[in-house]
């Protein structure tokens, strides 16, 4: 008994260190925002020196930079909500739908700085690949309701159709317009400067993703256990279904800039793995995935930033690496549980 | 529900089906493989939407019904992922009160309806137990558990005891009868007749067409059995 209320303590001190971490990127990310007027100029400020004092410390020359807390910023985001998420979707069988989705907001990509090298407006491509990646999503929605064949064969087509709509645009914009940013750069992640706006995107996005699972936990729980009992309980599954995967094309689109299109359903994947593998209920899963999910990324940047290595794929690793370390710990203490399939 | 008929395709799976349940009553439906079975129960319930005809559930519109509380609904057990996801006994029990308290908080109340609901069924020591861990037997009950909770006055079950062992299947026909007693209604997929006969105090047969639809005994000394079952042996002989 006494070694689960440890777990259960040690779990809220996670949940609670996750969220001061999330609430103090926020505070980043808007004072950064509005940092031309006072109480928010003094904290950025404040901020930096701060970070000027850990590069002291640390031996590093990073945290006094505000690009190198965009991008810290936006992992943080990125390990709260993907797993948030994962959670559902791992569980629903559509683990591929993050590679999917990640794939179509790549052509959404392309199509953006397509739109704004020839309209010459300025901004980000990510807003027309969030839109590009909704609708995506609905398509592939769209695509599985009305599929005579298995649910991830419509999956599979959607991501690599989309990979090579989006690989014959980056062809033919190339010829006809100048476009200024490196495409590649979206497919592996690790943009070397996250723009401001992309931090506040995902920061936004995040805040918004969050709502909505918190609103909607016990719908989506239901609908992933058993849709059919849903549907008799008259739940509207298909507008919950709908809900889920669009919310699913928002993470993805964010976590993009710092994932990248390869990587990026490792993280609504592989904190779930690990969490599912050691959790006992389905609440606990959630939260160990979220706290996986946010250690994955604390140690993947540690790593990348003291080796000089790209983030997304660190992170990717430290993830792995702590799903290995719940399967050791699972198959040592419940034998039981590694016949699970 | 009053001459209903549905399709997959061009194949009719039920056909000119009329069929009144009154509450309280225990209807067993049998008939063979493919015989439309799950499909009636599913127009029933309102999961598909008939051809023609028309159903009411508790004196409305089936497609309108807007009641998801009233019903408790046990599918195979396949359908569902009890096996694979973490989920405790309890937490899917308490998805029986989701929809009488829709984006809220599970209160104090639900919470004594779900202990109430796990004790009926004689599983309240498994209730922090992941249903992946429990047995055949024991997960059918959860899942009955859930159908309480949620306060159903009819319960509707597709075969709940494949793949579970005889003994506990014993147990659960009599945890029917006295949840039918306390006056729930229940509909009844069950492979085995003999399990039927015994328990079902009317029942339907159908082989795409309703067979026999009456009180058991009736149903026992009519040849309606043989009608159903003989009817689909001998397409299948043509077939040959």
């Amino acid at each position: 008994m006494r070694r689960i209320d440890r777990r259960r303590q040690a779990e809220r001190v996670g949940l609670v260190l996750t969220g001061l971490l999330a609430v103090l990127m926020l505070a980043f990310v808007v004072s950064h925002w509005l940092r031309a007027y006072p109480v928010t100029g003094w904290f950025y400020d404040e901020f930096l020196i701060a970070g000027s004092w850990m590069d002291h410390y640390l031996g590093t020359r990073v945290f006094a930079r505000s690009f190198m807390w965009q991008q810290i910023a936006t992992g943080v985001f990125v390990g709260i909500v993907a797993p948030l998420v994962g959670v559902y979707i791992v569980h629903r069988e559509m683990a591929l739908i993050g590679e999917t989705l990640a794939h179509t907001a790549f052509a959404g990509v392309v199509v953006g700085f397509i739109v704004i090298a020839a309209t010459g407006l300025g901004g980000s491509p990510l807003w027309v690949a969030l839109v590009v990646g909704i609708l995506g999503a609905l398509g592939v929605q769209w695509l599985t309701e009305r599929s005579r064949t298995y649910g991830d064969v419509p999956i599979a087509i959607v991501l690599s159709g989309s990979f090579a709509v989006g690989t014959l645009l980056i062809s033919w914009g190339r010829d006809r317009m100048s476009i200024a940013i490196d495409i590649e750069q979206y497919l592996w992640g690790n943009v070397s400067t996250i723009p401001p706006e992309g931090a506040r995107l995902m920061a936004a996005l995040s805040l918004l993703v969050v709502a909505v699972v918190a609103i909607n936990y016990k719908q989506f729980l239901f609908i992933t256990f058993d849709e059919q009992a849903a549907r008799v309980a008259r739940l509207d599954v298909d507008a919950y279904n709908t809900l889920l995967v669009v919310i699913t094309a928002v993470v993805v689109v964010g976590s993009m800039q710092i994932m990248g299109v390869i990587l990026v359903a490792a993280m609504l994947v592989v904190p779930v793995a690990a969490a599912t593998q050691i959790a006992r209920s389905f609440r606990e899963t959630l939260y160990l995935s979220v706290i996986f999910g946010e250690l994955s990324v604390v140690g993947g940047f540690a790593v990348a930033i003291g080796q000089g290595l790209p983030a997304g794929s660190s992170i990717v690793v430290a993830a792995i690496a702590i799903y290995l370390a719940t399967i050791a710990v699972s198959e040592r203490s419940t034998p039981a549980l590694s016949t699970r399939s | 529900m009053e001459d209903v008929t549905f399709s997959y395709g061009d194949t009719a799976a039920v056909q000119g089906i009329t069929l009144t349940v009154e509450a309280g009553e225990f209807l067993g439906l049998v008939g063979p493989n493919g015989s439309g079975k799950t499909t009636l129960l599913h127009l029933m319930l309102g999961l598909h939407t008939p051809d023609s005809g028309s159903i009411e559930l508790f004196g409305e519109p089936v497609d309108t019904f807007d009641d998801g509380e009233r019903i408790g609904y046990v599918s195979q057990h396949a359908t569902n992922r009890g096996e694979t996801m973490p989920v405790t006994v309890r937490e899917s029990v308490r998805m029986g009160r989701f929809p009488h308290v829709g984006h809220g908080r599970i209160g104090p109340e639900d919470e004594t309806s779900v202990n109430e609901a796990l004790e009926t069924v004689g599983i309240s020591d498994l209730a922090d137990r992941q249903l992946s861990q429990l047995s055949g037997g024991q997960r059918q009950r959860a899942y009955i558990a859930r159908a309480l909770a949620s306060e159903a006055d009819l319960l509707a079950l597709d075969e709940p005891t494949v793949g579970v062992d005889a003994e506990s299947r014993d147990a659960f026909y009599e945890l029917l009868d006295s949840l039918n007693a306390d006056g729930i209604t229940i509909i009844l997929i069950e492979h085995d007749i003999g399990v039927v006969t015994e328990r079902a105090e009317r029942i339907a047969c159908l082989n795409t067409e309703l067979y026999h639809h009456g009180d058991t005994d009736s149903f026992v000394e009519s040849d309606a059995l043989d009608a159903a079952y003989g009817s689909s042996s001998r397409v299948l002989h043509h077939s040959h």
